[in-house]
């Protein structure tokens, strides 16, 4: 045998098990999903019979589902310009100051890391009533009302989005950050020269040529939105995404239909628009980021 | 530094300070909490009147969450291990190999990144039943043994390597494997140190998975456990407080050792994307 011959051999000795391991546990599941997701099968039946495209229409007419669909909707939109915005704000400021920087980068970091769970139950208690509730106690020494945060049906989605946006706010700095530490000195004080203000040159300069990173940010913050799920298992009453459904995503959504009722047809449907609304994100990015700025 | 500049990094350094306030606050209403006894939980004290390890004595004594920590330990530690391994491997080769099909072999384990988890739960616990898996660790861990985002990180550092370090071990008569786990997995440590960073905390703090197949007590993670513990005590906000400080302690002192890899993991995570 020649080496180039004997190395192909070791190269797929080395790729054999990570193969087999792709293939079982990553593709096999996913073409079953999708198989499933047109058939009427539960798990304690045996029948599983190919109903076309039925699970779908029923997803459809479901009230349940339609109101997680667009809560899921309402988490993105509110949620994701929310964590970009501000933490585009922190991080521009965070460099323009010499001192204490990493300092700050590590505080704002800390809920990242922090388990999920850990986090939700965390702010539930800051959330309660009073006289439990902090957040409702600080509220009230400045002269504002009590508010009845998750257990109302208006303020129980916002709730949980400013706790996600808490979570994610130091991932985006991060990033930020380093965007802006690639940026040449020179623009800025070219710009300064040429007299332009400092917000001139933050909208006219910084801001297009983050571009590639927020595009970037908007679209894996987007699908952590779309993907929301513990907070709200955690945060509501016996994770039922209540009050009413108010919270409800579709992940949690999916879980019921899933793991409560069995309905793994109906749930893999749900899964493929799950699926579908990532893909389809995913795909924008592509086209949009294919647009770069460059002086 | 004149006097506008100074101007303007005392108001940045007062926006910066009431931000970090929100991030910190909710840890220190946290830790505050799980120090106090439960009549005194419902007032606003930020340092406890009369601070108790009591609840600290029940959670160690009186819950599972030991076991719990234990169950969480096993699973970051032994998929790290894994991924470490096995990324590493599929990285080299991808990198440092020419074979036919090692494109689209690359392409596909890139593509699975955008399956999202959700997708496959369904099938994953099928699996787990009929393979009788239920109740192990290994169910809990088999999903997170290789990782699509570890591969793609390993091979952008493996190809780094200069190709005639491995030539000459190849001529010193040095195995295949014996260069890949010689030669070359010492050369990319800081990238392996990234990557187990956030593996590790990646699986300590998973919840869907484990809440899907851990259906026992004695299975669960933490992050588990916490939640059905926390649903079963609703009304003791101070074991609430405890349970949840027990799960982030450990995670806070890696924080510390490690905040440069994960600030600059975090920050190659985004820009390579």
């Amino acid at each position: 045998m020649k080496i180039s011959q004997k190395r192909i051999v070791t190269a797929y000795v080395f790729l054999a098990i990570p193969l087999v391991f792709y293939i079982v546990v990553r593709f096999y599941p996913m073409i079953y999903s999708f198989w499933l997701s047109f058939t009427n099968w539960r798990l304690i039946s045996p029948k599983k019979d190919f109903v076309g495209f039925d699970n779908f229409v029923k997803l459809f007419k479901d009230k349940v589902f339609m109101t997680s669909l667009w809560n899921t909707i309402k988490y993105v939109v509110y949620g994701v310009p929310l964590v970009i915005v501000l933490s585009l704000f922190l991080a521009a400021t965070l460099n323009k100051v010499r001192h204490l920087q990493w300092f700050y980068r590590l505080l704002y970091v800390m809920p990242y890391i922090t388990p999920l769970v850990v986090v939700s139950w965390v702010w539930r208690w800051i959330y309660q009533r009073p006289p439990a509730g902090v957040l409702n106690n600080i509220l009230m020494a400045f002269g504002f009302d009590a508010q009845p945060f998750l257990s109302s049906m208006n303020q129980s989605l916002p709730a949980i989005v400013v706790t996600t946006v808490w979570v994610n706010l130091g991932y985006c700095i991060i990033i930020y950050l380093a965007g802006l530490q690639t940026i040449p000195q020179e623009y800025q004080e070219a710009a300064k020269i040429d007299g332009a203000t400092s917000r001139q040159s933050f909208f006219k300069i910084t801001l297009p040529l983050l571009n590639p990173i927020t595009v970037f940010l908007v679209v894996t913050q987007s699908i952590t939105f779309l993907r929301i799920f513990t907070q709200v298992y955690n945060m509501t009453d016996q994770g039922s995404g209540g009050p009413l459904n108010a919270t409800k995503p579709l992940v949690l959504y999916i879980y019921q239909k899933a793991f409560r009722s069995f309905d793994m047809g109906l749930a893999s449907s749900a899964t493929v628009i799950l699926f579908m609304l990532i893909m389809g994100i995913t795909l924008l990015q592509l086209l949009v980021l294919n647009k770069r700025v460059q002086y | 530094m004149n006097r506008t500049d100074r101007k303007t990094s005392v108001i940045a350094y007062i926006f910066l300070t009431i931000f970090a306030i929100v991030m910190v606050f909710p840890f220190v209403w946290m830790f505050s909490s799980s120090f106090k006894t439960s009549e005194e939980v419902y007032e606003m004290s930020l340092i406890p009147d009369e601070p108790t390890v009591e609840n600290y004595e029940y959670i160690f004594n009186y819950s599972l969450f030991p076991r719990w920590f234990l169950n969480s330990m096993i699973v970051a530690v032994v998929t790290t291990i894994s991924v470490l391994f096995f990324d590493s491997l599929v990285g080299y080769t991808l990198a440092k190999y020419t074979f036919p099909g090692k494109n689209i072999i690359f392409i596909l384990i890139l593509s699975t990144l955008m399956i999202p988890t959700e997708m496959l739960v369904i099938p994953w616990y099928i699996m787990v039943r009929q393979l009788g898996w239920m109740e192990t660790y290994w169910s809990i861990m088999f999903p997170g043994m290789i990782s699509a985002f570890g591969v793609f990180l390993m091979r952008q550092f493996m190809s780094t390597i200069p190709d005639y370090l491995i030539d000459a071990a190849r001529i010193d008569g040095v195995s295949e494997f014996g260069i890949f786990i010689r030669i070359v997995m010492p050369l990319v440590k800081p990238a392996l140190a990234t990557l187990a960073i956030f593996n590790f905390v990646g699986n300590w703090n998973a919840f869907l998975w484990p809440l899907i197949v851990a259906q026992t007590p004695k299975m669960y993670t933490l992050p588990v456990g916490l939640s059905y513990f926390s649903s079963e005590n609703l009304t003791s906000w101070e074991l609430i407080m405890t349970g949840a400080a027990v799960s982030t302690i450990p995670l806070i002192i890696f924080f510390i050792i490690f905040q440069k890899q994960i600030v600059k993991g975090i920050a190659m995570s985004g820009l390579k994307g």
